[in-house]
């Protein structure tokens, strides 16, 4: 029982993680945009919100926690904005491919990214790792009578508000981006631009503006992923490991995963999660056959695709332009 | 709702029809020097050292001595070879963004016959079946997203770039089962005693036969998707599947034969990196190349001779960076910040090859 709250909360975490970044490539997805560099720009908003809060945190010797608060994710929105500006900019306007594009932008974040934490762990001094522990407790402080709620003996208040505030930040945005892309006219036009630019272009829907706003939005919610893993997964440190773009992969896979739908995104980020984590938790592995357990959520994802192309049912397809670029002027 | 207002586009857009080459070329190197600008920019940002002593340590890195040098011929060679193995499958417009499990994969196949055979056969004959089970290994892991593809319909970007992750896996339980010293979690040097199953020097140099090996496939390469007949049906699918349908050309077949082969490629570019270059096996064996590999291919246009000389560049870049990291006590990531920064402006400066643009003169049009 307590293995299973353990892992229960651990899929929550890392399916957080992959929720923001899944939730930002599905509204750039819908406008027709795939783009590839998911773990680029999670990877940017981790490490622009982790250097924002260092910087303050060193330079004021009470650190306001709201101030972190804010300050980190600020940065880390518009670090990851800019990236995804970065994508629009090569892809819309400069009619470059959008996959080349997208890959060179998650070379890119990654390099930025470690480049500057490991820089930060050694301004930090020597060995030692960095850490913003103010901001990091900010992230993960928690609503405490809630958390002591219990049916019984079955502890439902740790398993439900034990989590810093962007845990259910991440289900909030999915509930808002499944309303915004079911329910209401922008969301509808953006769809059309996905599906079909052309005629989103003679109904008179910009499709340069609707797709470099869905990119550059999208990329700034999916940034906040990375804010995520460094604030509260690892508690304001910076880590040279290359987690946070392995999670971004998985991200991408949940788009698929979800079908394009943000709110079957979010039990499919906590399913990607504990899948990830539950090699932890099975007794009688050794070192080499964890190793296997570890391909899970891959193979899953592997299935899901099988399944999504085999049913072909209509509502589960991708937006039909995806990936491709659409210029007026070469219908 | 909306105002219905004439405006002129501040820039006007066209197709060009041709550009002539030298007009191509001198587009690329200005984007690849207004690079070096951005790239040197950084640097000053970050560690305020002179950008001149910079790209001279850069320099040094890459090709200050002649053990240097090798390297960098040898890492060129590395992702040359995964970008011949990439250019069939992209020109077919398949994305195959799973060459870096292929790598991975066809390295696993060689590591393991060079671990279990060892000495026990003549050096040549186990180098040609490291060879053959590494290819074997890749064209496998490119055709199971082909088949899905040629059947189903499958997505093939997503399909490859997941069987990254499960090769991955696969590889690190190798390694865990291989593990040499006990505990290490690590290969370690395979066979350092008897270098059984290690390229032999040529003309007293360790890294020739890679050298030789992979021109020769990128010459190879070339002939295939110029003059055959395989090669022009490459070509078709990619342009457009219902032309390839009217022109009755097997889709599904050409997906497959396509994939095997660029899978196999890949492979043998995991085989050459264990036994032509590590000579070990680890999850870092394939270290990114495999996507880096794609953008050298797209660049090139799926030509191999100017793929050799993008290689060339990014490796120098790759390497030169990790110089200035040694050299000024910066982080070894610089490298990765610096190849981002070049890829962006190169791909940027395909724009002003295939479109012109103009600048609206508003006032001229006012009269």
């Amino acid at each position: 029982m307590t293995q299973f709250i353990a892992l229960f909360g651990e899929a929550i975490a890392f399916g957080t993680v992959i929720l923001f970044g899944a939730l930002g490539e599905i509204l750039t997805q819908k406008s027709g945009n795939l783009n590839l560099g998911v773990p680029g720009v999670m990877y940017l908003g981790g490490i622009a919100g982790l250097t924002a809060s260092f910087l303050y945190e060193s330079a004021v010797a009470n650190p306001n926690p709201m101030l972190c608060l804010l300050l980190s994710l600020i940065a880390a929105l518009a670090a990851a904005a800019l990236g995804g500006l970065i994508f629009s900019f090569l892809t819309i306007s400069l009619r470059a491919n959008q996959n080349v594009t997208g890959l060179t932008l998650t070379i890119f974040g990654g390099g930025i990214a470690n480049f500057f934490g490991g820089s930060l762990n050694k301004l930090a001094g020597g060995v030692g790792q960095i850490s913003v522990s103010v901001t990091s407790h900010a992230y993960r402080t928690n609503i405490a009578p809630l958390m002591k709620l219990k049916i019984g003996d079955f502890p439902i208040g740790q398993m439900l508000f034990s989590y810093g505030f962007m845990v259910y930040l991440a289900i909030a945005l999915a509930v808002v981006l499944a309303i915004f892309l079911r329910r209401t006219r922008t969301g509808l036009n953006l769809r059309a631009v996905g599906e079909n630019p052309a005629t989103a272009d003679a109904a008179g829907i910009s499709v340069t503006k609707f797709r470099y706003l869905a990119t550059t939005i999208g990329a700034a919610v999916s940034g906040l992923g990375g804010l995520f893993y460094t604030m509260d997964y690892i508690k304001g440190t910076w880590a040279n490991e290359g987690t946070i773009e392995a999670l971004g992969w998985l991200a991408v896979a949940l788009v698929i995963f979800s079908t394009w739908k943000p709110l079957n995104a979010v039990w499919g980020a906590y399913l990607f999660g504990g899948l990830s984590r539950l090699w932890l938790y099975m007794p009688g592995l050794n070192r080499s056959s964890q190793e296997l357990f570890k391909m899970l959520p891959y193979l899953v994802t592997i299935a899901v695709l099988i399944v999504v192309s085999l049913r072909k049912k209509r509502e589960n397809q991708p937006p039909a332009h995806l990936g491709l670029p659409y210029f007026r002027e070469e219908r | 709702m909306h105002k219905h207002t004439m405006r002129e586009p501040f820039l006007r857009i066209s197709k060009r029809g041709s550009i002539a080459l030298p007009h191509a070329w001198g587009i690329r190197v200005s984007s690849v020097i207004l690079a070096m600008i951005l790239g040197a920019l950084f640097v000053v940002a970050v560690t305020g050292l002179n950008p001149l002593d910079v790209y001279a340590s850069m320099y040094r890195g890459a090709f200050g001595t002649e053990r240097n040098a090798w390297v960098t011929i040898r890492e060129a060679m590395m992702l040359l070879c995964i970008g011949i193995g990439l250019a069939p499958a992209f020109k077919m417009k398949f994305w195959n963004i799973g060459a870096e499990g292929q790598v991975l994969v066809g390295a696993v196949c060689a590591a393991g016959l060079m671990i279990k055979i060892g000495a026990g056969l003549p050096n040549g004959l186990l180098l040609l079946l490291m060879a053959a089970a590494g290819m074997l290994g890749g064209a496998i892991w490119g055709i199971i997203p082909a088949l899905f593809k040629a059947k189903w319909n499958s997505n093939e970007t997503l399909f490859t770039l997941m069987m990254n992750y499960v090769a991955i896996q696969i590889t690190s339980y190798c390694v865990a089962l291989w593990e040499n010293p006990r505990g290490s979690n690590k290969v370690g040097v395979i066979n350092q005693m008897n270098k059984a199953g290690w390229f032999p020097k040529l003309f007293g140099q360790d890294y020739l036969l890679n050298v030789i090996l992979v021109l020769l496939l990128a010459v190879f390469m070339f002939v295939y998707l110029k003059y055959s007949k395989q090669g022009f049906e490459i070509a078709v699918v990619g342009e457009s599947t219902n032309t390839a349908r009217y022109a009755s050309i097997r889709i599904s077949r050409v997906y497959m034969r396509t994939m095997a082969l660029s899978g196999a490629i890949c492979g043998l570019a995991g085989f050459i990196a264990v036994a032509g270059a590590d000579y070990t096996i680890s999850t870092s064996t394939a270290d990114g190349r495999g996507f880096t590999a794609i953008i050298v291919a797209w660049l090139a246009k799926f030509n191999t001779f100017v793929m050799i000389l993008i290689s060339f560049l990014i490796v120098f870049l790759q390497r030169g960076a990790s110089e200035i990291a040694s050299d000024f006590n910066l982080n070894e990531e610089a490298s990765n910040v610096i190849t981002g920064i070049i890829l962006f402006c190169i791909i940027g400066s395909e724009f002003f090859i295939n479109y012109k643009t103009r600048l609206n003169r508003r006032k001229e049009d006012a009269k």
